[in-house]
């Protein structure tokens, strides 16, 4: 876990409307767990960083090289790229208040 | 189905582990391109033994091996392993991959998620080095991570099914305790137990606070093996089963090579000496010179030449040259030229196993041809009794192997009957000789008297002898017996002065009785002589009367003619009558 400190500066960064999020998202081809990982990302995304997030997608199956040298071993897996600190995030991305905790936003709702 | 295709189709291939025990009890390795579960506790030797079925493979196989790490860094992995000799620098480039998947302590987990990452990319890896093994090192590492039970299922398959269609040969490592073991509990793993087919149970429990290591194969589909636990040990070169009846035996080279036991008279009475690659055992109480007689067995074995290791648990090796040396038994220079290797096992610590291994290794170490334990009996005071015995057979069973002459001596329990069948380890069944000491109490003494018990294949004296320890070595003396008892010590002097005095003193009688004989002939042969001069004279004097007598007769007969003549008398003669 990261100190309190970090995160709330992480926060800050992420709460402000210019910084742009990148994601990259290993699948392991349409396994159902993947699928359903990048359904919950894309609405995510919709609903909190309109406008403001790129989501890079890997199929492990076609590309395993890649996925050895990135040490990637479960799928699906999140990598969220920027903004600093990268983060991983590994399942099928269900719980949104967990995504949004590990991304540095707050929740809309109190 | 894929798999089930293949698992028929390679029913009895093994995949030898190269680790002693292991591919004798499963009757030559884990199943060939199916998947063995290897199930211990913490620090119970599974990442050794994983890590050593597929260096064996990559070096000796022609199969190389992808080691997948939950747990434990792969730099960490071949930093421990380093010590056991292994070069996996070497077979790393090519032939041994590590994959290090240990899940990062920051990791998000959010939903269920597979192995499907994992996979491909060990399609790919194992593609590229044509890898044949595989071990997955601490699966529970990651199993945990899953959300639910069947999520945990569904990968677990997902592997198998995996590992089944390549057919390659797999080995999943379980951290689990005795509740594991003792099978009762159906979570986390037990499943996988049906799923695989080859199941081994790794198992570190402390016996009468020493520390045992157990090995046990509870299934293997389609072999026979071997059920029992059977203790292992993690020696210098990495896993080792003890494993008693290694089929090695069976060729045991088998001499009638004589060997002296180094003291001369011992060997008259073995008709020759030890056998060589026989097993001798030496009882008897502390002090009755076990330790010297097989001193001196050491000192007679350089003295050919020969490489031996002394193993003494009770002194330090340099105690024991210096008390030998007082019986004349000079150790020490062959210490100094390398011949003789005194090992103080004082400083081995842990089971009768920890022991055996670490007695082969030194002996293997010093290409020794002759092997010295004193006492083996130690042993059996380090844990488990049970155990120990069967370690001594083995140690027997190993010497034998390798034509090395052992001898071994035990001692025995002063509060322990007093008979010499109470050979703790019972090694005396299986010893080919056995030879025994023991002190026999007589007229306010101790004296240490020795007695063959067995000797295979050797005609061997029945009698007790006084064993004799001087500055000038070990000598036997014979005994006297006398109204049934074997004399010792001062009785035997006693004895000995006695027949001297008696002996003196008949040869003196003798000589007298001589003396008087030679002057009585004497005597007779005068009086011989005496008689024949008289009885010559008689002749002599009978040959004179004979003569006179003769002459008379003429005379008188000669005068009768005359008187006739001269008287004129008739031609006929007168009737004289």
């Amino acid at each position: 876990m990261e100190p309190m400190q970090q995160s709330r500066i992480g926060s800050e960064i992420a709460m402000n409307p210019l910084v742009m999020f990148k994601f990259r998202l290993y699948v392991a081809g349409d396994a159902p767990n993947s699928a359903q990982a990048l359904a919950n990302l894309t609405a995510l995304c919709r609903a909190h960083l309109t406008d403001r997030h790129e989501i890079e997608i890997v199929d492990v199956f076609r590309e395993p090289k890649r996925a050895l040298t990135d040490g990637i071993f479960m799928t699906p897996t999140l990598v969220k790229l920027a903004p600093s600190p990268v983060r991983m995030i590994v399942g099928t991305l269900s719980q949104t208040q967990i995504l949004l905790d590990a991304f540095g936003l707050e929740s809309d709702a109190p | 189905m894929k798999s089930v295709r293949s698992s028929l189709m390679k029913v009895s291939t093994k995949a030898p582990t190269g680790i002693a025990g292991i591919d004798e009890i499963t009757g030559g390795g884990l199943p060939q391109g199916r998947t063995t579960l290897l199930v211990g506790g913490p620090g119970s030797g599974k990442t050794v033994l994983a890590l050593q079925f597929l260096v064996h493979g990559a070096r000796e196989c022609k199969e190389p091996g992808i080691f997948v790490a939950f747990e434990e860094s792969s730099k960490r992995i071949v930093a421990n392993a380093e010590s056991f000799g292994w070069k996996l620098a070497e077979l790393q480039r090519k032939k041994l991959f590590f994959m290090d998947i240990q899940p990062m302590p920051d990791l998000v987990q959010s939903g269920d998620f597979d192995f499907g990452g994992m996979l491909a990319a060990l399609e790919a890896k194992s593609n590229e080095i044509k890898a044949r093994r595989i071990v997955f090192d601490a699966l529970d590492v990651i199993l945990t991570l899953l959300p639910d039970e069947a999520a945990r299922r569904r990968e677990i398959y997902r592997l198998h099914e995996w590992l089944l269609a390549r057919e390659l040969t797999g080995l999943i490592t379980l951290k689990a305790g005795e509740e594991y073991i003792s099978a009762r509990s159906q979570s986390p793993f037990g499943f996988m137990r049906f799923m695989v087919d080859c199941t081994v149970i790794l198992n570190h429990s402390v016996i009468l606070g020493v520390s045992q290591r157990n090995l046990r194969i509870q299934k293997y589909r389609g072999s026979s093996f071997d059920e029992d636990e059977l203790p292992f040990v993690i020696g210098k070169n990495g896993f080792e089963v003890a494993f008693a009846h290694t089929p090695i035996r069976v060729d045991a080279k088998v001499t009638s090579e004589r060997i002296s036991s180094g003291v001369e008279r011992l060997d008259t009475m073995l008709g020759g000496g030890y056998y060589r690659g026989a097993s001798v055992l030496i009882t008897g109480f502390s002090g009755t010179a076990k330790t010297t007689l097989s001193g001196a067995f050491a000192d007679a074995a350089c003295q050919r030449g020969e490489r031996t290791l002394f193993v003494s648990f009770d002194s330090d090796g340099s105690e024991v040259i210096r008390n030998l040396a007082s019986v004349g038994i000079r150790l020490d220079r062959y210490v100094k030229n390398g011949c003789l290797s005194m090992i103080s096992a004082r400083t081995i610590t842990g089971s009768a196993e920890t022991f055996l291994a670490r007695i082969k290794t030194l002996a293997k170490e010093h290409r020794a041809r002759c092997l010295v334990i004193d006492p083996v009996s130690t042993w059996s005071k380090s844990g488990n009794a049970l155990t120990a015995r069967s370690v001594a057979e083995r140690l027997i069973d190993w010497a034998k192997a390798d034509g090395t002459t052992l001898v071994c001596t035990s001692l025995l329990d002063e509060m322990s009957s007093q008979s010499e069948s109470s050979s703790s380890l019972q090694i005396s069944k299986i010893a080919d000789t056995w030879i025994h000491l023991n002190y026999l109490l007589q007229a306010g003494e101790r004296n240490r008297g020795l007695s063959i018990i067995k000797s295979r294949g050797t005609a061997h004296s029945n009698q007790v002898r006084e064993l004799i320890l001087s500055d000038s070595g070990v000598t036997l003396a014979d005994t006297y017996t006398a109204g049934g008892e074997v004399l010792m010590g001062a009785l035997r002097w006693q004895k000995e002065r006695a027949d001297r005095v008696a002996n003196e003193v008949n040869e003196v009688a003798a000589k007298l009785k001589r003396v008087k004989l030679d002057a009585e002939e004497a005597e007779l042969e005068v009086r011989v002589k005496s008689l024949q001069t008289e009885l010559l004279a008689k002749q002599v004097e009978k040959e004179l009367l004979v003569r006179t007598t003769e002459s008379r007769k003429g005379e008188i007969s000669q005068g009768l003619t005359r008187m006739e003549e001269l008287r004129g008398a008739d031609a006929t003669k007168p009737d004289r009558k």
